[in-house]
């Protein structure tokens, strides 16, 4: 609501100025004006997986910042976003209501592989971007198969290729176990786990086993990993069982080099439960700021991060990632639509998305955006880190192209 | 019924008809779409309705029959290639007598257990259905894309084509009504009786001849067909089926549309399904922060307002007008 009389009171001043650009070449589809671009977006604000509406409101407050700014090329962001509660059959209805009643110019940062997957045809028959999806499966970067969907988080495969790379740096002869959940996610990672190690996948690989999302616990896998001989430990699972897993390996007194997927890095959901003390050591892969880490709580990047949260999203948790996550992914699409300048067609926003290469603030130094036309995968730089007992500490290079 | 009465429910019934039949031509793709939905949902709630209203069994998993008809209809259309429509009679049949059998140990079962029964199919099938031995057919968490069915022909009113959409509403609206006529047929006459006297007084119906386990299962079977054939259209309708759409959230839902249309109303499904289609989205559009607790309010403000249902408020409000309008004509 707040949103809607903030678009109104600028887009009066935008009319303004809108007598100089006149005379230059534009073009829209619908969704843009002279006046504003409509951006459509959908969240779990309800349901299970309502943690992440954090991130909806998040990319909201940015746009509120951008507006009250003077907009995108004099244009208001108009920011649409709605709830599905992480219901495909909901989602397939809300976006439909995004592009032909409301008429958004694009869909972005819809959350989750389900849901995303449930629109993937639809967004691609009907021609409208379904830009930077919040989902780390590979099938999103399809510019072939699907050019108006487009991933931006790293994806499980490049996060995998990494994990890889340190083992094959490191620890080159090292027996290597996996646990994997069984399904797209899991096989996503194991998939990308492989290509990465190559040819010598099959040598350094000893033991391979899956579990169930519907199987009670991971032990039994456990004793089995562990019997393998196996030093080194790739953890590919969601957080519920990477706490189980960390916690039978050491009532085993199993200590490999454990590898833990991203998914499940979060310290309070996963490494408390499983016992702090048994989770030091375990390497895990990041590519934006944690604001909680103190090594990043100082410099312009974060104090601009602190006043943008403290004056248009003051009601979200400081502690939380997920916004941080919101704030870079819209600065993402805000630089896309700035280059797409006064030619705001879809065909041009797809363009523009498959033409990026920068940083932004609060990405990992080194971690960059770039894409290109055969390249729909934005972010594929992450950089390791190592669990003190207290926080995810980075070390090493950056890794990824 | 008089014929004064007679006369004007055929009226009524020509302006209804009218009206559905120019409705999808009247809004947006995207309205035709919902208007879909809450036809889908109606038929679903009817479902429910036989079992919950009428016989007194309360079902939390009829989610589950829901999401078999619809994963029925998905891999049927997907990797048999069989068309839309002969899905439905497929899925219906299949969760008749799944329905069947899961109501045997409702024989068992009353009131509180057999609803946590329910309760627990309604949280085993999403699960089941990523099974990895069948993933082959159920495409796993991935779920099946299908392709919406194009209309048989084509015209054109007030300007507007008949598009997929606007042909599945007529498809879905043609399905609907048949089975709002069985559910009519079936439950206006000894049948229905009987299950009524079933919930009212179970050892009465005994002793009056009912064979109770009979009557029970079969009602369970039908009730879960009427809830499948919902299913196999939802997917045919959203041309989307995945685990994740089908969660025991799903199962409440109905719940809720019985409740809020009216326990043991045949009519009450349609404004069932109109309050859960249309009622999360205009939470959501009050609040992001807690589109639940704004849903609640609506849930509590109805439930006080009409604590039978909204066909139970119809009854009662003509009720009174008759009574009013009996008075006067009596003291003539």
């Amino acid at each position: 609501m707040k949103l809607k009389h903030l678009g109104l009171a600028v887009a009066a001043m935008a009319a303004a100025t809108i007598g100089n650009a006149a005379l230059a070449q534009k073009k829209y589809d619908p969704g843009a004006t002279d006046k504003e671009i409509k951006v459509g977006n959908i969240m779990p604000y309800s349901g299970p997986a309502s943690a992440y509406g954090a991130i909806g409101k998040a990319i909201g407050a940015y746009f509120d910042k951008v507006n009250a700014e003077g907009g995108i090329n004099g244009r208001m962001v108009k920011y649409v976003s709605l709830d599905d509660g992480y219901n495909p059959a909901k989602t397939v209805e809300q976006a439909r209501k995004l592009v032909e009643e409301d008429e958004v110019l694009l869909l972005f940062q819809t959350l989750g592989t389900p849901p995303n997957s449930a629109i993937h045809k639809y967004m691609n028959s009907k021609k409208v971007p379904q830009l930077f999806v919040a989902t780390g499966a590979t099938k999103w970067g399809d510019p072939k198969g699907f050019p108006w969907t487009m991933g931006w988080q790293p994806n499980y495969q490049s996060e995998a290729k990494i994990y890889a790379a340190h083992i094959l740096e490191t620890k080159p002869n090292a027996k290597i176990a996996v646990l994997y959940q069984n399904d797209d996610y899991g096989k996503d990672y194991l998939k990308g786990f492989e290509d990465g190690l190559g040819d010598k996948a099959k040598t350094m690989i000893v033991s391979k086993l899956s579990y169930e999302v519907t199987d009670p616990t991971v032990d039994s896998q456990m004793v089995s990993l562990k019997a393998s001989g196996a030093d080194t430990f790739f953890n590919i699972t969601t957080p519920k069982f990477a706490a189980q897993a960390i916690k039978k390996a050491a009532e085993l007194g199993w200590k490999p080099a454990h590898y833990l997927n991203s998914v499940s890095n979060a310290v309070g959901a996963v490494l408390t439960p499983a016992g702090i003390d048994n989770s030091i050591g375990i390497i895990t892969a990041g590519y934006i700021k944690d604001p909680t880490d103190p090594q990043f709580q100082k410099g312009k990047e974060y104090d601009d991060w602190v006043a943008w949260m403290k004056k248009y999203n003051a009601s979200a948790d400081m502690k939380d990632n997920f916004n941080v996550y919101g704030y870079t992914v819209a600065q993402t699409l805000v630089q896309v639509l700035k280059q797409a300048g006064d030619n705001l067609t879809r065909e041009n926003i797809m363009k523009q998305a498959a033409s990026l290469d920068m940083t932004l603030p609060m990405l990992l130094p080194g971690v960059n955006v770039k894409t290109g036309p055969d390249d729909f995968y934005p972010i594929e730089r992450e950089q390791l880190m190592k669990f003190n007992g207290k926080t995810w500490e980075l070390f090493g290079k950056v890794y990824g192209r | 019924m008089n014929n004064a009465d007679r006369k004007w429910l055929w009226i009524w019934g020509a302006v209804v008809l009218v009206a559905l039949v120019v409705l999808p031509f009247l809004v947006k793709n995207y309205r035709v779409f919902q208007f879909n939905l809450v036809l889908v949902y109606a038929i679903a709630v009817l479902g429910l309705n036989v079992l919950t209203g009428y016989n007194g069994q309360i079902s939390l998993g009829h989610g589950a029959f829901y999401a078999i008809g619809a994963y029925v209809a998905a891999v049927l259309m997907d990797r048999a290639g069989i068309p839309y429509w002969a899905t439905l009679p497929v899925a219906g049949l299949v969760c008749f007598v799944l329905g069947f059998l899961m109501g045997f140990p409702a024989l068992r079962l009353e009131g509180h257990y057999l609803a946590l029964a329910t309760f627990a199919l309604a949280l085993a099938v999403p699960q089941l259905l990523k099974f990895k031995k069948i993933e082959g057919w159920t495409g796993g968490v991935q779920g099946i894309v299908l392709n919406k069915p194009d209309p048989p022909f084509t015209f054109s009113l007030f300007g507007q084509p008949l598009n997929p959409d606007r042909w599945l509403y007529f498809f879905t609206l043609l399905v609907a009504v048949i089975m709002f006529l069985l559910a009519w047929n079936l439950l206006r006459g000894r049948v229905g009786r009987a299950l009524i006297a079933i919930r009212d007084h179970p050892i009465a119906a005994t002793a009056m001849g009912i064979n109770l386990p009979m009557f029970k299962s079969l009602t369970f079977g039908v009730s879960a067909a009427f809830t499948g054939v919902a299913g196999a259209l939802g997917a045919v309708v959203v041309a989307f089926v995945s685990p994740d759409s089908f969660t025991v959230f799903l199962s409440i839902t109905f719940l809720v549309g019985v409740v809020i249309g009216g326990l043991a109303s045949i009519p009450g499904a349609i404004f069932g399904a109109i309050f859960i289609q249309f009622v999360p989205n205009i939470a959501d559009q009050i609040s992001k922060s807690a589109p639940w607790a704004i849903y609640g309010v609506f849930l509590i403000g109805f439930m006080y307002l009409m604590p039978t249902g909204v066909m139970g408020m119809i009854h009662t409000v003509r009720a009174r007008l008759r009574r009013g309008a009996a008075r006067p004509s009596g003291q003539r």
